[in-house]
C-alpha cells in the first residue's frame, strides 16, 4: 500500500516538474511564425514537386513572405500553380504580379526510328544518365535523345511519356506545368522550356546536333545541317546558326513559319499551326 | 617461393589467353592514320601542324596541352589530309588529326640499331634527364588509364618513394600483349627499369607477374640475377597468384609489398610504390635510349571466334578495323567490339577507332558471350561486398546512386571504385551494379571538383 502511495508521489512529482520546465520552455524559447506563411501555403497546390525551386510548398511559403516584405515577388513562380495561384498570393500579401508567359516542355529530337537508324546496340542499365556516361547512344548521333525515359520517370505530372513508334518521348501539354524536371535530368540537354505561345503555336528547332552537315544527315535525316536557310528566311532576326546548329529565339519569333518552309531537312518543328491543304508539314505527334 | 597476392577480393574469369604463345607480329601500315588529340587522362594535347605539313615517322604533331598532358607523335610518314572530328573509343567525335601515309620514313634522330645500350654506360645522364626524355617523349601509362609517366616520377611533396614495381600482371582474361612483350624484349626492359629506379633515386626494384606466365616468371628470375647482380639496384622478381584485379595498382602494392593505399586522393607513392606497366617500362627504354618517341605499341586482336588471334607490334593511329582484317577479318554474329579486355574494355560503335596509346588490346565477343541476363531484384547474398578488392559495398553503392544520393554515396567511398567490375560479374541476379556505381563516380566526382573550385 505504502509503496503504491510513494510511486504515485514521486512520479506525479517528476511530471508536475517537468511540465513546469516545458512550461517555461516553450514560453521562453517560442519561434514567432508569421501567419501569412501558412495562409500562402494553403493556396499553393501542395505538390511539392520542387518546380519553383524550393524544397517544397512550405519552404516556397515562407521565400514569398520573405520577398514581399521586399515588396516584390516577380523572381518567384509556381510552374503547378500557374499565374491564377500567384495573383492569390500577390492578393493576400497586398502586391501585384505582372503574368509571365506560360512554358511548356519541347523536345528538341527528331530522332525517330525512321529518321535516325540504330546503328548499334547498348545492353546496360537501361538509364539515359547511364549510357551517357558510357557511350554516345545506339545510333550514329552523340547529341540526340537517347530514348530510356529518364525524363519520364522525372516527371511527377504524368505528363511526358515514350511514343513506343518513334522511341522519342512526347510531352502532353495539357499536363506539363514546366516545372523543368525533366529538362534538368536530361543528360543530353535537349528538353527545353518555350513559351507556350499564342493559341498553343509555337515553332522549335527540333535538332540538337552540332556536327557538321555530312555527318549530321547521315546519322539523322532531320537533323538540322546548319545551312543557314532558316536564318537568311526569318525577318525578325529570330534564328541565329552557331556550331552547325540553328536556334529560334521564340521571345522574337513571330510563328510566320517562312523558316519551317525552307528547311531541307525539315528539322524545325511548326507546332499546333492547322493544316493547309497541299502542303507537306510536320505536327508534332500528340500523346 | 610464396606464391602472393592482394588481401581483400577478387575473382577468377575464365583465363582465355588464345594468344599466348602467338608471336608478336609487325602490323602493316595503315593508308591513312587518326590520332585523337586525348590519348591521356588531363587536357588533350595542341596540334603543332596544319593541313598539308609533311611529317615523319617521329614528328611532333601535338604538344602537351597542360601540366598533365602528353606530346602526341606521328607514328607514320606523309601528310597532314585534315584536323577534324573523329570517334574515339568513347564513342562520341573528338578532335583529330588524321595523316595520308605514304612510304615509311623516319626522323633521323631516331636510333634504329639493334645494339643494346647499358644504362650503366651512360653515367652522364642525370634523373631530370631522363624524367625529361620521358616527358618529351609523350609516354602515357601503357595499361589502359593513360596518366602521364613523368608525373608518376616526380611525386608530390611528403612523400618518398621507396621501390619501382613493374606491373607484369596482365590479369585481364584474353590479353597476352605484355606478356609477349616480356619474353620478346627482356633485355629492354630491364634497362627500362634501371632508367625509372635511377629516375626516382630508389634502390629497390619489383617485377609483378602472375603465375599462369611461368616462362615470364622464370626468363626474369634469370635475367635478374644477372644483370642486377653487380649492380647498386636490387630487383626481384615476384611471382603473384591469379587472381582478377591484380593489375589494379593498388592491388598489386598490396599483393608486392603488403602495404595498403589509403582512399583517393592518395596514391601508391604514398606508401612509397610507383607503379608502371611492363609496356610503359619499354617504352622509357626507347625513348630515353634510342630517342623514340611513343608512337607504336603491343597490342593483342583477340576473340573466340577470330580465325586468327595474334598479338601485334602496332602504329599508332592505326584503325582497328584493319588489325581485325588481319586476323581474319570479323566473324559473322552480333559481334561486341572492346578496346581492351572484356572486364575492363570499353564497347566500340565503330571499328573506325584508332589504337591509342593506352589500347592494350581488342577483344571481340560474340553476342552470346556479351549478351546480358535480365536483372532480378537483389538477393542480399553480399556476393558482390566479398569480391570488391576496395573493401566498398557494391550493392548499397548502386543504390545510392540510382537515388541519386551523391552526398551518401560520396560518404561511403564511391570515388575509391576501380570500376574492376567485379561486382557486377559475380552478382547472381545479374543487377547492372557496376553500371550505377560509374554513374554515380562520376557526378560524385563533379561535385568534389565543383567544391574545390568555389
Ligand atoms: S529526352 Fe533526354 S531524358 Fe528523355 S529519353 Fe531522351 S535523352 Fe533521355
Ligand atoms: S534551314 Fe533547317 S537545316 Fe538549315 S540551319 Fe535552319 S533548321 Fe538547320
Ligand atoms: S567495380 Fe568498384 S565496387 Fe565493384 S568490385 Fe570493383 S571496385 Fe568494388
Ligand atoms: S551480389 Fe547481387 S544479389 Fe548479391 S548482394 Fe550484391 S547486388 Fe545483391
Amino acid at each position: 500500500m505504502n509503496s503504491i502511495i510513494i510511486a504515485v508521489i514521486v512520479l506525479g512529482g517528476i511530471a508536475f516538474v517537468a511540465a513546469i520546465v516545458l512550461y517555461v520552455c516553450s514560453k521562453r524559447f517560442a519561434v514567432f511564425e508569421d501567419p501569412r506563411i501558412a495562409q500562402v501555403n494553403s493556396l499553393l497546390p501542395g505538390a511539392n514537386c520542387g518546380g519553383c525551386g524550393f524544397a517544397g510548398c512550405k519552404a516556397m511559403s515562407e521565400a514569398l513572405v520573405k520577398e514581399s516584405d521586399k515588396g516584390s515577388i516577380e523572381n518567384l513562380s509556381c510552374p503547378v500553380g500557374g499565374t491564377k495561384v500567384m495573383s492569390q498570393v500577390a492578393d493576400l500579401l497586398g502586391i501585384t504580379v505582372a503574368n509571365g508567359d506560360p512554358q511548356v516542355a519541347v523536345v528538341r529530337c527528331d530522332g525517330t526510328c525512321t529518321n535516325r537508324p540504330r546503328t548499334s546496340q547498348y545492353v546496360g542499365l537501361r538509364s539515359c544518365a547511364a549510357m551517357n556516361t558510357c557511350g554516345s547512344g545506339e545510333t550514329a548521333c552523340g547529341f540526340g535523345c537517347l530514348g530510356c525515359g529518364d525524363c519520364v520517370d522525372a516527371c511527377q505530372f504524368d505528363a511526358i511519356h515514350m511514343n513506343v513508334e518513334t522511341g522519342l518521348p512526347v510531352v502532353d501539354e495539357t499536363k506539363c506545368i514546366a516545372c523543368g524536371a525533366c529538362s534538368k535530368l536530361c543528360p543530353r540537354h535537349i528538353i527545353e522550356l518555350r513559351a507556350k505561345g499564342p493559341k498553343n503555336r509555337r515553332i522549335y528547332v527540333s535538332c540538337v546536333n552540332r556536327d557538321k552537315g555530312a555527318i549530321a544527315m547521315k546519322a539523322c535525316k532531320s537533323a538540322c545541317i546548319g545551312c543557314g536557310k532558316c536564318a537568311k528566311e526569318c525577318k525578325f532576326e529570330a534564328i541565329t546558326v552557331e556550331g552547325n546548329l540553328s536556334y529560334i529565339d521564340f521571345k522574337k519569333c513571330r510563328l510566320c513559319k517562312k523558316c519551317v518552309a525552307v528547311c531541307p531537312t525539315k528539322a524545325i518543328m511548326a507546332v499546333n499551326f492547322p493544316t493547309p491543304k497541299n502542303v507537306e508539314e510536320k505536327k508534332e505527334v500528340e500523346a | 617461393m610464396k606464391i602472393k597476392t592482394f588481401s581483400i577480393g577478387g575473382i577468377h574469369p575464365e583465363e582465355n589467353k588464345l594468344t599466348h604463345e602467338v608471336p608478336t607480329q609487325v602490323a602493316p601500315l595503315p593508308t591513312q592514320a587518326i590520332f585523337p588529340l586525348s590519348q591521356h587522362i588531363g587536357a588533350p594535347a595542341k596540334p603543332v601542324v596544319k593541313k598539308g605539313d609533311q611529317v615523319k615517322v617521329g614528328t611532333l604533331i601535338a604538344e602537351a596541352g597542360g601540366f598533365v598532358s602528353a606530346p602526341i607523335y606521328s607514328s607514320v610518314s606523309g601528310t597532314v589530309s585534315k584536323i577534324d572530328a573523329a570517334i574515339d573509343a568513347t564513342g562520341y567525335r573528338k578532335p583529330a588529326i588524321f595523316i595520308n601515309v605514304e612510304g615509311d620514313e623516319w626522323e633521323s634522330s631516331i636510333d634504329r640499331s639493334n645494339n643494346l645500350e647499358l644504362v650503366r654506360n651512360h653515367p652522364e645522364l642525370t634523373p631530370d634527364e631522363i624524367i625529361e626524355r620521358i616527358k618529351n617523349s609523350g609516354i602515357t601509362g601503357m595499361g589502359g588509364a593513360g596518366f602521364p609517366t613523368f608525373i608518376k616520377l616526380s611525386p608530390p611533396p611528403n612523400t618518398k618513394p621507396e621501390c619501382v614495381i613493374i606491373n607484369a600482371v596482365e590479369c585481364e582474361p584474353y590479353i597476352t600483349a605484355d606478356y609477349r612483350l616480356m619474353l620478346e624484349h627482356s633485355d629492354e626492359i630491364l634497362i627500362g627499369l634501371e632508367l625509372l629506379m635511377k629516375a626516382a633515386k630508389v634502390k629497390r626494384g619489383f617485377i609483378g607477374i602472375e603465375t599462369n606466365k611461368p616462362a615470364a616468371i622464370e626468363l626474369f628470375t634469370h635475367k635478374c640475377a644477372d644483370v642486377f647482380d653487380t649492380t647498386e639496384y636490387q630487383v626481384e622478381v615476384v611471382p603473384l597468384q591469379q587472381r582478377y584485379p591484380q593489375g589494379g595498382e593498388k592491388q598489386l602494392v598490396d599483393a608486392v609489398i603488403g602495404r595498403q593505399v589509403p582512399a583517393p586522393p592518395a596514391i601508391p607513392v604514398n606508401v612509397g610504390a610507383i607503379v608502371q606497366n611492363v609496356g610503359t617500362v619499354y617504352a622509357v627504354y626507347e625513348a630515353v635510349m634510342k630517342r623514340k618517341p611513343l608512337f607504336e605499341r603491343y597490342t593483342t586482336v583477340t576473340g573466340k571466334q577470330l580465325s586468327k588471334p595474334t598479338n601485334y607490334l602496332v602504329r599508332m593511329g592505326t584503325p582497328i578495323q584493319l588489325l581485325i582484317d588481319l586476323c581474319g577479318g570479323m566473324p559473322e554474329d552480333d559481334n561486341k567490339v572492346l578496346a581492351g579486355g572484356p572486364m575492363m574494355g570499353k564497347a566500340l560503335i565503330s571499328t573506325e577507332v584508332p589504337i591509342c596509346k593506352g589500347t592494350n588490346a581488342v577483344t571481340i565477343l560474340s553476342g552470346d558471350e556479351a549478351r546480358r541476363q535480365t536483372p532480378q531484384p537483389c538477393i542480399r547474398c553480399a556476393k558482390c561486398v566479398a569480391v570488391c578488392p576496395m573493401g566498398l559495398e557494391p550493392y548499397l553503392l548502386a543504390k545510392l546512386s540510382a537515388h541519386r544520393d551523391w552526398e551518401h554515396a560520396e560518404h561511403d567511398g564511391i570515388t575509391s571504385c576501380i570500376e574492376c567490375g567485379s561486382c557486377q560479374f559475380t552478382c547472381p541476379a545479374h543487377r547492372p551494379i557496376l553500371d550505377n556505381i560509374r554513374l554515380g563516380k562520376s557526378s560524385v566526382m563533379n561535385i568534389i571538383k565543383l567544391r574545390q573550385t568555389k
